[in-house]
């Protein structure tokens, strides 16, 4: 579980995130949405312990995390896993080196130990023949896979993705949300997404976190988005016509 | 005073690029990638560049020698002084500052942009360690790219007299050995030791901390090559100060 008390961020004298405490459950798969420069990736950047926050505290299942010692901290970052929005993949290395990294850097396994490891988790997200490319060879969709195949690797408490649907076309985007909903699932793990994608927002949030202008404007689930009458929740998430008419559907079910 | 914070952020730099090591069995991969993309990807442009510059020095030494009493060896005590005084250590490493300056700057700034480096810092990995650490260590074998350079350089120098008509092989020969004092060369590798540092560490400072996408790559490429440029100007000037008066 994470928890997240009253953090505030700033760069430049700029207020980014202006106070916001939330708290994202185990085995859940929470979402992080809200326009453009709300402030969603200096948020989970914040969560990461990429940006420190000026002031309030997270807590990793109970441990503050400022107020544990370096080793502590680089401990806890191998229990994280991270899906970026661009991947991140490292373009100097094949798939399945990629997917070793992390554990040929922190733990003592041999080759053959951690070739079975990247051979399972690349198998768990369905890329079974591309252990050899690099990642300028392979689609955006199967650059999310290997992506999201090193996040799992090390078996992570913490899942996080930044937009992990961006650039990818529909149907691409759907597989990748149940993949991340089937681990979170699976693994037990706390995750964290990032998204801008009502798709995501209606499949995949158990919990959904609305994020405006460095505030926290909303929190609930995706049955409750529906019938939320908070004004900046609304004018986001139903600024499109097809998704008033989902809404318009879904009530109308609701009510009969 | 943005260049006192540079000069600040520089050193708390090579701070953490000398903490929390990267495990041995990955640094040692990534120091013979190193070596091969730094020193051995380099080899070709320092040989020719040498092997030219040593015949232009001593064709331009020959041709200004008009007086009859000057003698014809002084050809090739020119041609070695200037080899391996200035053109080895400090011309060649301008070079390098454009070669493999940029590489290192553009290299580790499309990590920063593509979140590369986010990835490794989330991992836990101290991404300064894992990228500057093997250019350090890789560079430290730069002073055996400038004893190439000087030797190329002086055999170029020997070529262009004798095929040029410009000297005897014996006059040159005997110019090489005049007046030699061995201590030049110490300065020269001191000069390259300290260069090879400054060539692995500014780039990579301009590359890990620069901001935006592409275009801001190039631009700090450039400015990672300016910067080291400078740099390697004053150094020269202050070792050469310290060592040879």
């Amino acid at each position: 579980m994470i928890e997240v008390k009253n953090i505030k961020k700033s760069f430049d004298g700029v207020e980014i995130l202006k106070g916001i405490s939330t708290t994202f459950e185990k085995g859940k798969t929470s979402l992080v949405i809200g326009q453009s420069g709300s402030g969603k990736t200096v948020f989970l950047k914040s969560l990461l312990g990429l940006f420190t926050p000026e002031e309030g505290s997270i807590f990793f299942d109970g441990k503050e995390y400022k107020k544990l010692s370096t080793a502590e901290k680089r401990h806890l970052r191998t229990e994280m896993g991270m899906v970026f929005q661009g991947s991140a993949l490292f373009d100097s290395m094949t798939v399945s080196e990629n997917v070793m990294f992390p554990l040929r850097m922190f733990t003592n396994q041999s080759v053959s130990e951690m070739q079975d490891r990247v051979d399972f988790v690349l198998k768990r997200v369905n890329l079974v023949d591309a252990h050899h490319k690099f990642p300028a060879e392979t689609s955006g969709g199967m650059q999310k896979r290997v992506a999201i195949a090193r996040a799992i690797v090390m078996n992570p408490k913490y899942l996080f993705c930044d937009e992990p649907n961006s650039g990818l076309d529909p149907k691409t985007a759907i597989v990748i949300d149940n993949l991340i909903q089937e681990i979170t699932d699976e693994y037990n793990i706390t995750t964290i997404i990032n998204t801008h994608d009502m798709n995501s927002v209606m499949e995949i949030g158990e919990k959904i976190v609305f994020l405006k202008n460095g505030y926290k404007a909303w929190e609930g689930t995706n049955k409750e988005i529906f019938k939320t009458d908070n004004e900046s929740v609304t004018d986001f998430v139903y600024s499109s016509d097809l998704f008033k008419k989902v809404r318009e559907v879904y009530l109308r079910e609701l009510e009969d | 005073m943005i260049y006192l914070e540079n000069i600040g952020r520089y050193f708390l730099m090579l701070k953490s690029v000398f903490s929390k090591m990267t495990k041995w069995s990955m640094l040692r991969n990534l120091i013979f990638k190193e070596i091969d993309d730094l020193i051995v990807g380099s080899m070709g442009i320092v040989c020719f560049i040498s092997f030219f510059v040593g015949g232009v020095v001593a064709i331009q030494t020959a041709l200004n020698i008009s007086n009859p009493l000057i003698p014809k060896y002084l050809v090739g005590f020119a041609t070695r002084q200037s080899v391996i005084l200035e053109f080895a250590p400090t011309f060649i490493s301008i070079i390098m500052a454009g070669k493999v300056g940029s590489f290192i700057t553009s290299s580790i700034g499309t990590m920063r942009v593509t979140e590369q480096i986010d990835a490794l810092e989330v991992m836990g990995v101290n991404s300064l360690n894992y990228l500057v650490f093997p250019k350090i260590v890789a560079l430290s074998l730069y002073p055996f790219v400038i004893t190439i350079a000087m030797f190329l350089g002086i055999v170029g120098g020997w070529l262009a007299s004798i095929y040029g008509g410009f000297s005897t092989s014996a006059d040159f020969v005997q110019g090489l050995q005049i007046d030699f004092i061995p201590f030049h060369v110490t300065y020269a590798f001191v000069k390259t030791f300290v260069f090879s540092f400054v060539l692995a560490t500014i780039p990579s400072f301009y590359g890990y901390y620069m901001k935006g996408g592409a275009l801001e790559v190039g631009k700090a490429s450039t400015t990672s090559f300016v910067w080291t440029s400078v740099v390697i100007i004053l150094i020269n000037y202050i070792i050469t100060q310290l060592l040879l008066t």
